[in-house]
């Protein structure tokens, strides 16, 4: 579904990423992790378009198109999800409103009729349970007056009203408590299914313990420079970075 | 993204305006020019008792003293007032019996702006005096409005069948003298509208004008009159849009209010004149007076506009509270795009013991266009326990635009609370990004969220209003992306 070869990405002439690989296939999940400052974030701004970021190098292929040549928007309508690590507030806007008109772009963009409004307030129902969402947060404006947790939150149940096929979510954990953090690992495992793929960005291990990864990937330097199963993640957990660091150290 | 949001908000901004297109319909016009002669001539024309022409010739003499004010943070080229046809009229003038005899290119024009008269009649229960240029065309639902006493017409009709209404009224809240623009107005003021509702009736519809300009290089000069009488109610909708050509038209236009004990007035409009092209050719001069007395105590009214039109704007839609415990609110969307320049924002003038008064404007601006609030709040000595609450928010789009707000607060008494709150913000790369990253394309985000800015002011407008008034603020910020 997603390849990536030979990344570099640079923001204002720094590079952030330097050759950077990495494969996913449908039915996957990934969690991505590593120390502050390694491009983790930036590789998530990337595969979404955030054109604050120069590729300067490499590329990347999404169901078999250069997702580089998309616009951003383009993108999110062949189903790429940022989960944002900082979701933004839009005064006035309603969520409902802002879901409605997002859903029906996308189902323009790909021939659909328009859901009427009937329907289109019964799925916005049926997704809101699955992350449980309360109801009034609905008519309030997107993001705005949010807690920390009910914004994560509400990254997941975007995610599960636009059925994307690829999601990043960018350190969709942090900040959460126990509570909120099972949650979002329950509506990301819910949405998981044979047809979509999803890499967690991730500081800490305990949200795997909720979200099984199939592959745990180590960022260090704009790299990705280790790859494993699970259990890589809780010998990070144990031993910290620094082991990955001397590691890389001694190959040199 | 510094390089994007530019590049988006100029393709959003720079497009061109939707509603350009023009009537053929015959028109009765005097020539050009403005003399003492041609005050006579559209008095007569008129068929006007003698009191109104001297009215309009009094008028006509102080113009002719006064300056054309400079003190707005407006660019504007002088005005050849020679070059201007004072009068024009549709040649067809009849009574009419039913909408099968309206011309059929009139009804044509009305279909394009989706407000035909049929739609309007059976639909949304509105009453509609329609105005093409200066004459009434044809007046609706005068039967439902009669038998609640509410007299509801042209001017230039109301002028002969209530003399003495219009006698007592007209003027009373802006003199002729008030400014250049209200004084030229009176002098030459073609038609308009006139409404009257007796004590303690509460309209059954919401009255609707609609307004167009039309004949080229035709000057209008509306003239509306509202008076309601003690424990009256009634929500007046203005509405506009104006065919796109090349010269500019001039518009000075005078909307009085006047609100006895207990009554209440809300007046919405929304506003779309052509507004010029994407150089800055062409477009509307629109100088208008609105100002409202609240005359009686407990009285009420509100002024709601969404502006979108016009090359240059100058309106401050006003209240003067003299009644005790009288309100006064003002709530405004101003956008300008491309050229556009608009000043325009409110006075609040508190004479009454218990006033209270609330503006709350909204200013977006786009291309390389100027957008100024400015307000004043006066509070004069008697006004105990007068209060103001004003907020002012700017919004940029781009980098070429600007927003400017010049509030004057005057007040003389010490019981009085005054607030103003004044904000000016972007629409974020952020927003923008959040936004297309759920699939919505650049313009259906601008469009969003701009929306979002201005929805305390929509929500002031009546239901049909403030749909027309959202896909106006689209439209005005519409793109030609993609």
């Amino acid at each position: 579904m997603l390849e990536i070869k030979n990344l570099h990405v640079s923001v204002e002439g720094k590079e952030i990423l330097s050759g950077l690989y990495l494969t996913v296939n449908a039915g996957e999940v990934h969690a991505i992790m590593g120390p502050n400052g390694t491009g983790k974030s930036t590789l998530a701004a990337v595969i979404a378009g955030n054109e604050a970021y120069d590729v300067t190098e490499g590329e990347i292929i999404y169901k078999g198109k250069n997702l580089l040549e998309l616009s951003i928007e383009d993108r999110a309508r062949e189903g790429v999800f940022l989960g944002f690590q900082y979701p933004v507030e839009i005064p006035g806007v309603s969520m409902t409103n802002f879901m409605r008109t997002a859903i029906d772009e996308i189902r323009e963009y790909r021939g659909q009729e328009p859901l009427s409004a009937g329907a289109f307030l019964k799925y916005m129902k049926e997704k809101k349970e699955l992350v449980e969402m309360h109801a009034k947060l609905n008519n309030r404006s997107v993001n705005q007056g949010f807690s920390g947790g009910e914004k994560k939150k509400n990254e997941i149940f975007q995610m599960a009203m636009l059925e994307p096929t690829l999601s990043f979510l960018d350190e969709t954990d942090s900040g959460l408590d126990i509570d909120a953090l099972r949650i979002v690992a329950k509506g990301v495992t819910a949405l998981k299914s044979p047809d979509n793929a999803t890499v967690v960005i991730t500081h800490y291990q305990r949200l795997l313990d909720y979200i099984v990864p199939d592959f745990v990937h180590v960022m260090y330097d704009g790299k990705i420079v280790k790859t494993g199963d699970r259990s890589l993640a809780l010998e990070l957990e144990e031993n910290g970075y620094d082991w990955i660091k001397k590691e890389l150290e001694a190959k040199k | 993204m510094a390089k994007s949001e530019d590049i988006i908000i100029d393709e959003v901004t720079s497009s061109d305006y939707k509603y350009g297109f023009t009537t053929d319909i015959e028109s009765e016009d005097i020539g050009k020019g403005l003399s003492e002669d041609v005050v006579r001539i559209i008095s007569a024309k008129k068929n006007e008792p003698e009191w109104l022409l001297e009215f309009r010739l009094k008028a006509y003499r102080k113009w002719l003293t006064m300056e054309q004010p400079d003190w707005a943070h407006l660019k504007i080229s002088p005005i050849d007032f020679q070059e201007i046809i004072f009068y024009s009229a549709p040649k067809k003038k009849k009574e009419l019996e039913s909408l099968d005899e309206v011309d059929p290119e009139l009804l044509d024009t009305f279909n394009k702006l989706g407000i035909s008269l049929e739609e309007q009649k059976v639909l949304s229960g509105v009453a509609v005096d329609a105005v093409i240029d200066s004459v009434s065309v044809k007046t609706t639902f005068t039967d439902v409005l009669e038998k609640k006493g509410i007299i509801f017409m042209s001017f230039s009709e109301a002028v002969q069948k209530y003399p003495d209404l219009i006698k007592k009224y007209m003027g009373s809240v802006v003199p002729p003298s008030d400014n250049y623009f209200a004084a030229l107005n009176s002098a030459v003021f073609s038609d308009g509208s006139f409404c009257y509702i007796p004590k303690g009736v509460r309209s059954p519809v919401e009255l609707s004008t609609y307004f167009r300009i039309n004949a080229a290089n035709t000057g209008q000069f509306e003239r509306t009159l509202i008076v309601a009488d003690e424990g009256a109610y009634v929500s007046y909708l203005e509405g506009c849009t104006a065919p796109q050509r090349d010269e500019n038209q001039l518009h000075a236009a005078i909307v009085e209010i006047v609100t006895h004990d207990n009554a209440e007035v809300k007046y919405s409009t929304v506003q779309n004149w052509y507004p010029g092209d994407k150089n800055g050719v062409g477009g509307i001069f629109n100088f208008v007076t609105k100002r409202g007395l609240c005359k009686g105590h407990h009285s009420k009214i509100s002024w709601t506009q969404v502006e979108t039109g016009s090359a240059v704007t100058w309106k401050y839609p006003s209240c003067i509270l003299k009644g005790d415990h009288s309100v006064g609110e003002f709530y405004s969307v101003a956008v300008t795009n491309n050229y556009q320049q608009a000043d325009t924002g409110s006075k609040m003038i508190h004479i009454g013991k218990n006033t209270k008064s609330t503006i709350i404007s909204k200013g977006i601006s786009a291309g390389k266009s100027h957008n100024s609030y400015r307000g004043l709040v006066k509070v004069s000595a008697n006004a105990d326990n007068s209060r103001n609450f004003s907020q002012c928010d700017s919004l940029l789009l781009g980098s070429e635009c600007g927003a400017h707000t010049f509030p004057y607060i005057d007040t003389a008494n010490e019981t009085t609370v005054v607030e103003h709150e004044a904000t000016t913000s972007k629409i974020s790369d952020e927003q923008l990004f959040y936004c297309q990253q759920r699939g919505l394309s650049p313009e259906k985000s601008i469009g969003l969220i701009v929306n979002g800015y201005a929805k305390e002011v929509l929500n002031q407008l009546p239901m049909e209003f403030a749909a027309e008034a959202q896909k106006l603020l689209a439209i005005s910020l519409e793109n030609s992306v993609g």
